[in-house]
């Protein structure tokens, strides 16, 4: 079960994951990142800090936009991830081929930076 | 001990196999950042039985067992009457495709096998045992 809140803060759009993200709720990542990128938004910022799970259905959702965003020169990063999120991205070396930032304010200065 | 939980094949239960996994190995004093792990390489396990093979028919069960014993590896069994998947069998994509191909998947078998120790199955009065084996630190 998850819940997606969606917010604009200095240009960026941040997308909120709140609760478990597995295989019955990726698509709803995927639609929130698509609306986003939809709306025009070239930096969109993904808060993790209330996001308890993320399943190999999830990584994948943010793996298959690497190369669309790198076209369409979108910069996204995600921040505020716990230590058992942030293991699931690094298991297979996921952190180092998106942007991972420590806090908000940390992830701002990067998606401003990149 | 012996655990085991009978899964109805609809996505909707996969937080109910976290749940059960995670309740059963925190009772033995498994770390947190291990359970997550192997909640991890399970999910990916059973989404894939129920998606793959039991096209999320929710009538369709297939059973978990978890036997964990002090100092020894826990030993997962995945046991189905459908026909089987053998990861061991399957080349998953390089990451570097995956992202070229803007591919959603390809991701989960690589998670399992990084993270468990070992996968094997068996043929058994008609059934099919998947046996995963994950050596853990106990408190």
């Amino acid at each position: 079960m998850i819940h997606i809140k969606r917010l604009q803060e200095d240009n960026a759009d941040v997308i909120v994951l709140i609760g478990e993200i597995d295989a019955s709720s990726s698509i709803e990542l995927d639609l929130a990142i698509a609306k986003s990128v939809g709306e025009g938004f070239s930096k969109i910022l993904i808060d993790c800090s209330s996001l308890d799970y993320i399943s190999s259905a999830g990584l994948g959702v943010f793996m298959s936009y690497i190369e669309e965003f790198k076209d369409r020169d979108i910069k996204m990063v995600l921040f505020g991830m716990s230590e058992k999120v942030a293991n699931t991205f690094s298991i297979l070396g996921l952190n180092e081929l998106l942007q991972i930032g420590k806090d908000k304010v940390q992830a701002k200065q990067m998606v401003n930076e990149l | 001990m012996n655990y085991k939980y009978n899964v109805a094949c609809s996505i909707e239960n996969l937080k109910g196999v976290r749940d059960f996994i995670r309740g059963t190995l925190k009772d033995h004093g498994i770390s947190d950042l291990e359970i997550s792990e192997i909640v991890l390489a399970l999910d990916e396990m059973c989404s894939n039985l129920m998606i793959h093979a039991h096209h999320c028919n929710p009538d369709e069960l297939f059973e978990l067992h978890i036997q964990i014993e002090k100092d020894n590896p826990v030993v997962f069994e995945i046991i189905d009457d459908g026909t089987v998947f053998d990861i061991n069998q399957f080349h998953e994509p390089a990451l570097n495709n995956i992202i070229h191909e803007k591919r959603k998947g390809g991701l989960g078998i690589r998670l399992v096998k990084s993270i468990m120790d070992k996968i094997e199955y068996q043929r058994q009065s008609g059934k099919t045992i998947c046996r995963l084996i994950k050596s853990v630190h106990f408190k």
